[in-house]
């Protein structure tokens, strides 16, 4: 049996950080100048009380709402975090609980961050294709702006915080084809946050400032941003080939990418280096930032708003683990 | 490999520095322009026009133009 994505919407939270707040925090900064190469105005931030479910909560109401689904239909939930309200229970059960979903759904959680959502559909699709489930609610929620060190300019610039909500069904807008996922684990050190889980519970309390003036801190996220970039160029390409490869077709068929929004100058470097002209590489980032594995679905609502979300269209979600993954969506 | 059109490839990577400004011996982490920014436009520009993949860490190590040139031609040998 086909899976298919039938609906999706998303939510952010109210707080808004503008270039100018970040000015002022960083006025040694030019945060202006680079805010325009990133491609980000503004990001949204939680506060102290909101979490994932609470995030995710909203994105899947949002998700009812708007496309008129009957939430007693749900009968799997998959959340993609990386920053869950508690190491257990599962988010994704309390967020059944919120939303009032049948006991006799599935719910996991899964850790992953940029290339969650990918992953998602991937998971969404065999749990479809076995007949385990039919109407599966798989959200992505991040808050990674907990994770992110206040003096960290760089990190606060980019990322934002915000869930999606996506309905995997037997039928829908945009089918799902054939996925290439991979994995380099060798990689999971240039983006981390290191202290607070089993390996190192108790907190470092240790900060160091780098050659650019950035705090880097074993409590908060740290990204190697030039192996980040180098892994992004030399695996993304790769990807993308094998992802349209493996779907039967060519480049020539493929009308939209839709890339992780990982930022704007990131996606610029892969677009040229892969030759995919402007149109039909999509950018949404602007207002909301790296949202992590919410920037696909996002990226994707927005695209088909924008009525460009039609025929061959590629996603492909890299990032924090190494991990990666791509599929085709079939589009109405 | 040509260190003139390397060097060329270089400037092209900044916004507001004037291509006149760039010379092999240039510590281009002087200029004004210079951010971590620009480092990652200057792996791109190696992995594009040269295929070749040069790290963060060889960038903070290096100081001018003909460094990074250098790193290249050796890996392109």
């Amino acid at each position: 049996m086909a899976a298919f994505i039938k609906a999706i919407s998303y939510y952010l939270p109210e707080s808004v950080v503008s270039n100018q707040d970040l000015v002022e925090e960083f006025p040694e900064w030019s945060v202006e100048k680079i805010a325009k190469k990133v491609g980000v105005n503004n990001r949204r931030v939680v506060n102290g009380n909101q979490c994932a479910s609470d995030l995710a909560e909203n994105a899947a109401r949002k998700m009812f709402d708007e496309h008129g689904i009957d939430k007693s239909c749900i009968d799997f939930v998959l959340l993609c975090t990386q920053s869950p309200d508690y190491f257990l229970p599962t988010t994704a059960c309390l967020l059944q609980d919120k939303l009032g979903l049948p006991t006799s759904c599935g719910a996991l959680d899964f850790n992953l961050g940029c290339s969650g959502f990918v992953y998602g559909l991937a998971l969404a699709k065999g749990l479809i294709e076995s007949d385990s489930a039919k109407n599966i609610l798989l959200v992505t929620a991040e808050t990674y702006t907990k994770h992110i060190h206040q003096r960290d300019k760089g990190n606060r610039t980019i990322f934002g915080d915000a869930a999606a909500a996506t309905l995997v069904s037997t039928n829908g807008f945009a089918e799902i084809g054939i996925f290439d996922l991979g994995t380099d684990g060798s990689g999971g050190k240039n983006l981390i946050v290191k202290s607070g889980a089993m390996r190192h519970k108790d907190r470092f309390d240790e900060v160091v400032f780098d050659y650019s003036g950035n705090p880097v801190s074993s409590d908060h996220l740290y990204m190697n941003g030039s192996e980040i970039f180098n892994f992004t160029l030399e695996k993304v390409p790769e990807l993308v080939e094998n992802v349209i490869g493996k779907n039967g077709m060519s480049s020539d068929d493929i009308h939209l990418y839709v890339f992780h929004q990982a930022n704007k100058y990131m996606l610029e470097c892969l677009f040229d280096l892969m030759d995919i002209d402007e149109e039909k590489g999509f950018v949404y980032m602007s207002e909301i930032g790296n949202t992590v594995s919410s920037t696909i679905p996002v990226a994707l609502f927005e695209a088909k708003r924008q009525d460009k979300l039609k025929g061959n269209v590629v996603i492909a979600g890299f990032g924090v683990g190494y991990s990666w993954g791509g599929c085709v969506l079939r589009c109405q | 490999m040509d260190i003139n059109q390397f060097v060329c490839e270089f400037a092209a990577c900044f916004d507001d520095t004037d291509a006149s400004e760039f010379y092999a011996g240039l510590q281009f982490k002087q200029l004004e322009e210079w951010s971590s920014l620009s480092g990652l436009g200057i792996i791109a520009m190696c992995k594009k026009k040269y295929g070749v993949k040069i790290t963060g860490a060889e960038i903070r190590e290096a100081n001018t133009i003909q460094d990074i040139y250098e790193i290249v031609s050796d890996r392109l040998k």
